[in-house]
């Protein structure tokens, strides 16, 4: 059985660095396979109106369509391009919890993610993804700085 | 919330500033609006309103209050008691635990009931029980915690037809309600009329949303921002208001909205801890005050109409409050993402116990243990006003203005926090009607750009004319629009129900065979 690696884009250009890094770990271990995650941030206890709650689903849909597109299907191109086997997927919900699932779910040995670009007071108050992913894992986490 | 504080602040300037001068002819506009608001809906209000042809205990009722406690109590009973039964059921949907969690991003059963109550949680449940108290005593309380009770399987059944019967359309959006479950239901069981019945209640629910969903709410957020800043003419408020719910439906200004949904639950829960403080600081006058609603709502203690104008007065206001069977929580609640649309009707069924049941009843025992109504030492009933239609309040109060003093009497600058409350859920409560009435627009006149646009302005005009007018005839055609909403979909919740029972009865087997389980999160 290979090994599997989890990384987690936030589609900044510190995700590309996380990306470089799997690539590089990924060509050392030898058979390896990719799991290419982006995280849209979102709860199910938020408050929305009545018409954001009836176009909810079109929105979702356009919402990992453009993630689909802008970042998890160019990173998953790079990965097989330079020989590798990679695969990609898009979610809803808490990254921290999300990334954690997949990762237990796929059974992968590994999380790498960047440090997160996360700023601010929401930031101070509820930590960032990155830190919280950290704490709450249940297999070994890479940040990549 | 700093963007609508400085809406208020600016309203509450533009008012002193301009308040002299305009003074004169904006009196006599409002009373203008007023005179011809009352003479043109006074025979619908009537026939609402009109008394049942005999009397009960001497007392004249209306019909129409009948009518919605019959229809609570029978699908209270046709359901067996759904409400209790599946009531921890309930609040596991509402906590995700039978969410699949491949449908994260999806609305979840939590954002569906949180959509309906910031619709439904407003200046009822502040205003509402106020009036209801006022006029019909502290027994009127009981009734109204009674009709939330027997509620809770209105909403249940409204709430699962309005899931099972909406529109998904290919686009991807969904539009949901009465007038769907009742074109389509009717259809299904080979029954007559469907297509007539759903379109009168779309009249009526463009009505109500004019009414209770616009008017009352602009008439009494007019009333206690004046009651802080002193009298200025309705309009001005009316104007204000009506420009910031232009800017977010017409303008699409998202982040008004935004901001709004946001605030409102925290004011929400800041109402209920003040009323938990007061009546903590209050705890010896707790078992007075529960006296005086069980008393109250079996003797009158001396309000108008006896124990009957106490129980009009509870079931009239908990059925405006949390408008269980009249069919607009069915459009709130149907864009929620789930296999079984019974479960959202379980879900909804929490509705009516947090806006009534809990919140109503805080609005209500602050009323009465901060003594505001005027008791003779002598009876111990509750005095009468001159005209004989309401009780005394110490200052004159009533309304949003008496739930006000009452609060202000334990807390002194609670009145200001209260001004922003009232502020914000009216202005919540007007957007999510906007809602409601555009979906009931567009059933009747389709759905296009323009068609839209027009229901959008004449909902904002109507602002202005419920700012400006009286509260007694907002307040009577705001129950009479929201009641006749009631009458039509309680009608046909009457040929629907047995849908909802085959539904409940498939639902609970597979639940109870372990087939629908919680899933591991």
């Amino acid at each position: 059985m290979s090994t599997k690696l989890v990384v987690g884009l936030d589609g900044h250009s510190s995700g590309e660095r996380a990306l470089e890094f799997a690539k590089t770990l990924a060509a050392q271990i030898g058979s390896c396979e990719l799991l290419v995650v982006y995280v849209i941030e979102w709860s199910p206890y938020s408050f929305q109106t009545a018409e954001e709650n009836a176009q909810r689903h079109k929105r979702r849909e356009e919402e990992i369509s453009t993630a689909q597109e802008r970042v998890v299907a160019p990173a998953v191109k790079a990965l097989t391009d330079s020989g590798l086997s990679a695969t990609g997927k898009v979610r809803h919900g808490n990254v921290a919890d999300t990334l954690n699932d997949i990762a237990k779910e796929a059974g992968a040995s590994q999380i790498i993610v960047a440090r997160s670009t996360e700023s601010g007071l929401s930031k101070r108050i509820f930590g960032s993804s990155t830190a919280n992913l950290v704490m709450e894992a249940s297999v070994p986490v890479t940040v990549v700085n | 919330m700093t963007r609508i504080t400085q809406f208020a602040a600016s309203a509450a300037l533009l008012a002193a500033s301009a308040a002299p001068a305009l003074a004169q002819e904006a009196q006599s506009l409002d009373q203008r609006v007023n005179a011809a608001f009352a003479t043109a809906t006074g025979p619908f209000v009537n026939f609402i309103f009109a008394p049942l042809p005999f009397n009960i205990m001497g007392q004249p009722f209306p019909w129409i209050v009948m009518w919605l406690v019959v229809g609570a109590a029978v699908f209270t009973a046709y359901f067996a008691f759904v409400q209790f039964r599946f009531f921890g059921h309930a609040i596991a949907l509402v906590k995700g635990d039978y969410s699949d969690p491949n449908d994260a991003g999806e609305v979840s059963h939590f954002q569906a009931l949180a959509t309906a109550l910031s619709g439904t949680v407003g200046l009822g449940n502040i205003a509402g029980v106020a009036v209801a108290v006022g006029i019909g005593g502290p027994g009127a309380t009981f009734w109204m915690i009674l009709a939330g009770l027997l509620g809770m399987a209105s909403k249940f059944t409204e709430c699962t037809l309005g899931v099972k019967y909406r529109n998904e359309y290919p686009d991807g959006t969904v539009s949901g309600g009465p007038m769907y479950y009742i074109s389509k239901g009717f259809t299904e069981l080979g029954l007559p009329g469907g297509k007539i019945l759903a379109v009168l209640f779309s009249v009526f629910c463009i009505l109500g949303a004019l009414g209770g969903g616009n008017m009352f709410q602009a008439n009494q957020a007019h009333a206690q921002i004046s009651g802080i800043v002193g009298e200025y003419p309705g309009w001005i408020t009316g104007i204000i208001f009506a420009g910031v719910v232009f800017a977010v439906i017409v303008g699409g200004v998202k982040s008004i909205a935004a901001v709004t949904e946001k605030v409102v639950p925290f004011m929400g829960i800041l109402y209920v801890g003040a009323a938990l403080i007061i009546l903590l600081v209050n705890y010896d006058k707790i078992g007075w005050a529960f006296g005086q609603i069980f008393a109250g709502a079996f003797t009158g203690l001396g309000v108008a109409g006896g124990f009957v104008g106490a129980l009009i007065q509870g079931f009239k206001r908990a059925a405006f409050s949390n408008e269980a069977g009249v069919g607009s929580a069915a459009i709130a609640h149907s864009a929620v993402k789930t296999k079984e649309p019974i479960t959202e009707g379980f879900v909804s069924l929490l509705e009516p116990l947090i806006d009534t049941v809990v919140i109503c009843t805080m609005t209500a025992l602050v009323i009465v243990i901060s003594q505001q109504l005027i008791v003779d030492p002598a009876t111990g009933n509750y005095v009468l006003n001159e005209a004989g239609n309401a009780i005394a309040t110490l200052d004159g109060n009533s309304g949003v203005a008496l739930t006000s003093a009452a609060f202000g009497s334990a807390i002194g600058w609670f009145p200001y926090v209260l001004v922003i409350a009232v502020v914000l859920f009216a202005f919540s409560t007007m957007i999510s009607w906007s809602y409601y009435g555009l979906k009931a627009w567009t059933y009747l006149f389709g759905e296009g750009k323009t068609t839209e646009l027009v229901f959008k302005l004449i909902f904002c005009v109507f602002i202005v004319i419920g700012a400006a007018a009286s509260l007694g005839p907002v307040i009577d055609f705001s129950d009479a629009a929201i009641f006749a909403m009631a009458v039509v979909n309680i009608f046909c919740l009457y040929f629907l129900m047995k849908l909802v029972r085959k539904e409940l009865a498939s639902y609970s087997a597979r639940l109870k065979s372990g087939e629908i389980k919680k899933f591991v999160h």
